[in-house]
């Protein structure tokens, strides 16, 4: 399928800067019709056309209106591919229901599809071109050849480069079907593998489409025949759609922790909203409160535009969850009351916001424990055990990375006698150390770090610090630095 | 939700206690579970301590649930993250803790807001950066209303910032006090000094000096023997507050 941008007035072309001159990228049909093909100097198209207008080619730019058009394809079927740069597959084998196809009425149910397609695209000022192949290779062929049948296509749709193709043409090889009677070993032999594994792409080896998103575990939609614009209209489908999407997950004995609504506005843009939930979840009537809070945090707000002519829900990440029982006692309540409490939060703050402890598996002490997003699912992990009689040997406060202080020691490598740390000097009365923690040096390559000697440290006014020196003195550095690495409560 | 909790040990009583014999007996009852406290580090390097008392209170108050921190990503930035092995070691169980990190005041005062209302929450900590203007007496009643309503343990944790008018119960300055020197001159178990700034009740202030005992999982009075340094004279910036009270 092609989609040039086609405005109906002046010839105009994008040029691009190549090989020192600018030259031609591409054309609309009518400097096409006037002579002007990629790769002339704007120079010559200029002497061709004098009011050609010229427009600088924005690669990014196709191709982020290719994304755009492949998001509102999303519609017809869950496995959508970009081919880029003007190219998009959708694997329609078993999505055209929808369409009026059935058993008997595939040929009439494709052809639905690619009408509306074409309709909707249409509506952009594009110019589609659409086929239908028994693989995504023929259909891009068929779509950018034209014609019905593979074989009868030239080898260039083979997209081999400028010398095998002339190699081809020499042999007097202008079909596919010229080549498809042939036996593969000699060709390969003599036009190399690339030539028939791209003529097998063609004729028959399927290769799957790669799609853009991976196809949910559930998915339910409502299509409507007149787009709905209301917000309120919007809402109510998508608490229909959650009851749905909550009776197939009772019905597995799952329960979802994401998902992910997304509205269909009819001239093909796509707005997607998520939701991730801290347990998992099929009540429908928590789900609807948790979209409501997502559509209020919104920066910019919904745009119906003419109005969304297909929602859908679909649930990409499940977990079990077993089937509710009736629970009346006060603890499973309050139970509840917090898990969509911390629901609300992470969508009201952001995903992330909301986090929990978990222990790492490394002795830097920045890195033996962290907090993570409380919608990661992690497993707990004990932690250890402090030792009985000691005073607390960990800060309560940790500052990632360290913050570099001004220390004077006694002697090199004892503790400090004084350090100043933000702008202000602190006395050491009392000091505990070293506790030597070595860097990591397995997990780098040349040269792991340095080592650090930290200190427990008390000053004047009785505040209790963590401070590293860093850097064995004399063996590793000559003067070693010192930070202040946590505040002890 | 996690199911490990914070185990304290009150449990039916409607007012919590430090088990400091001293601190508690002047006191009485004025320390309320549904209320709004609040809790000022006496300078911006007492932030740990003021954290720490505060947290502990939380441990004292917990009567087995769970404990939402929210804080700002100024704090964060200021005073360093919290750090789990801390806290354990504090005697906190970190499976207990749920940080909420707002980004700003108004973030932090919403998702208090939130949270104080949800009675399957014990303690909020509720930790704004610095003075905070956003935070003035109508949102500190909001909260004050909620937590009465909730039975919610309601702690605002000040850093950088001077008292302004309020619904707290009471308000607490927070230092840390040199701890009970260790063999080898080794910094003993935290210590801090705590001051009474103001009661709703007409409670007098007082200052106290205790230390925690994470086995006991309960302050008592710092005894002053160990060769210990007298307890240190109440820094200028306590009286301040109190006059701002």
């Amino acid at each position: 399928m092609r989609a040039n941008a086609a405005p109906r007035d002046a010839p105009f072309a994008l040029i691009e800067k190549a090989g020192g001159a600018m030259r031609v990228a591409a054309t609309d049909p009518s400097a096409h019709a006037l002579g002007i093909v990629p790769g002339l100097t704007l120079a010559d198209a200029r002497a061709r056309i004098p009011d050609l207008a010229a427009i600088d080619h924005d690669p990014e730019a196709d191709r982020a209106l290719l994304d755009w058009l492949a998001d509102g394809c999303d519609r017809y079927s869950p496995t959508v591919a970009t081919n880029p740069p003007w190219g998009i597959v959708i694997d329609i084998a078993g999505c055209i229901h929808a369409f009026g196809g059935g058993a008997d009425g595939d040929e009439d149910g494709a052809a639905e599809l690619a009408a509306d397609l074409c309709r909707r695209f249409e509506r952009q000022g594009l110019s589609p071109t659409t086929a239908f192949g028994d693989t995504p290779d023929a259909a891009g062929a068929l779509a950018t050849f034209g014609g019905d049948d593979v074989l009868a296509l030239p080898v260039t749709a083979l997209g081999v480069d400028g010398e095998i193709h002339r190699a081809l043409r020499r042999a007097g090889l202008r079909t596919l079907a010229d080549l498809a009677r042939r036996p593969r070993a000699p060709l390969a032999a003599r036009f190399g593998s690339a030539t028939t594994e791209a003529l097998d792409r063609l004729l028959g080896r399927v290769v799957p489409v790669t799609p853009r998103r991976h196809p949910p575990e559930i998915e339910v939609e409502t299509r409507f025949a007149e787009p709905v614009a209301r917000t309120d209209a919007v809402l109510a489908t998508l608490d229909e759609l959650m009851r749905r999407a909550a009776a197939i997950l009772s019905e597995h004995g799952r329960g979802g922790r994401r998902f992910e609504a997304a509205l269909f506005r009819s001239d093909g843009h796509v707005a997607r909203l998520g939701i991730d939930t801290g347990q998992p979840t099929r009540d429908a009537g928590i789900l609807a409160r948790l979209f409501r809070e997502r559509l209020d945090t919104l920066a910019d707000p919904l745009d119906p535009g003419f109005g969304y002519d297909l929602i859908r829900l679909a649930v990409p990440v499940t977990e079990p969850l077993a089937p509710q029982q009736l629970q009346l006692d006060g603890g499973a309540v309050a139970e509840a009351e917090l898990a969509a409490l911390i629901d609300r939060l992470t969508i009201r703050l952001g995903r992330g916001r909301v986090r929990r402890f978990r222990a790492g598996d490394s002795h830097v002490p920045e890195q033996a424990a962290f907090d993570l997003p409380i919608t990661d699912t992690a497993p707990p992990v004990a932690w250890p055990a402090p030792e009985p009689g000691e005073p607390p040997l960990r800060p309560l406060h940790l500052f990632d990375p360290p913050q570099r202080i001004e220390a004077i020691a006694e002697v090199p490598d004892g503790p400090p006698f004084r350090f100043r740390w933000r702008r202000v000097l602190h006395e050491v009365r009392r000091a505990e150390g070293p506790e030597r923690i070595a860097a990591e040096w397995w997990k780098h390559r040349g040269g792991a770090g340095l080592t650090r000697d930290y200190y427990r440290v008390e000053d004047q006014a009785g505040r209790r610090f963590w401070v590293f020196r860093h850097g064995l003195y004399g063996v590793e550095r000559g003067a070693p630095d010192w930070y202040l690495h946590g505040l002890f409560a | 939700m996690n199911n490990v909790r914070l185990s304290g040990p009150e449990s039916q009583s409607s007012h919590l206690t430090f088990g400091a014999a001293m601190a508690d007996a002047r006191l009485g009852v004025a320390l309320r579970h549904a209320a709004l406290h609040e809790v000022f580090a006496a300078c911006p390097a007492d932030s740990a301590a003021a954290a720490g008392f505060t947290v502990l209170l939380a441990v004292r108050a917990s009567r087995g649930k769970p404990l939402l921190w929210v804080r700002d990503d100024r704090t964060v930035r200021e005073t360093g993250r919290l750090d789990p092995a801390g806290l354990v070691e504090l005697g906190v169980d970190p499976d207990a803790i749920t940080l909420v990190h707002a980004r700003d005041t108004r973030g932090v005062l919403q998702a208090a807001a939130d949270s104080v209302k949800c009675a399957g929450v014990g303690t909020v900590i509720v930790e704004p950066w610095g003075q905070a203007p956003e935070f003035g007496l109508t949102e500190s009643r909001r909260i004050a209303f909620a937590a009465a309503r909730s039975g919610v343990l309601a702690l605002v944790l000040r850093t950088g910032a001077q008292p302004v008018p309020s619904a707290a119960e009471t308000r607490w300055g927070v230092a840390a006090a040199p701890s009970l020197v260790l063999g080898a001159n080794a910094p003993g178990y935290p210590a801090f000094v705590i001051s009474l700034l103001r009661h709703r009740g007409g409670l007098a202030g007082f200052d106290a000096r205790v230390e925690w005992n994470r086995d006991r999982k309960a302050f008592h009075d710092a005894p002053l023997s160990r060769g210990a340094p007298a307890v240190p004279a109440r820094r200028a910036g306590d009286a301040r507050e109190r006059r701002a009270a």
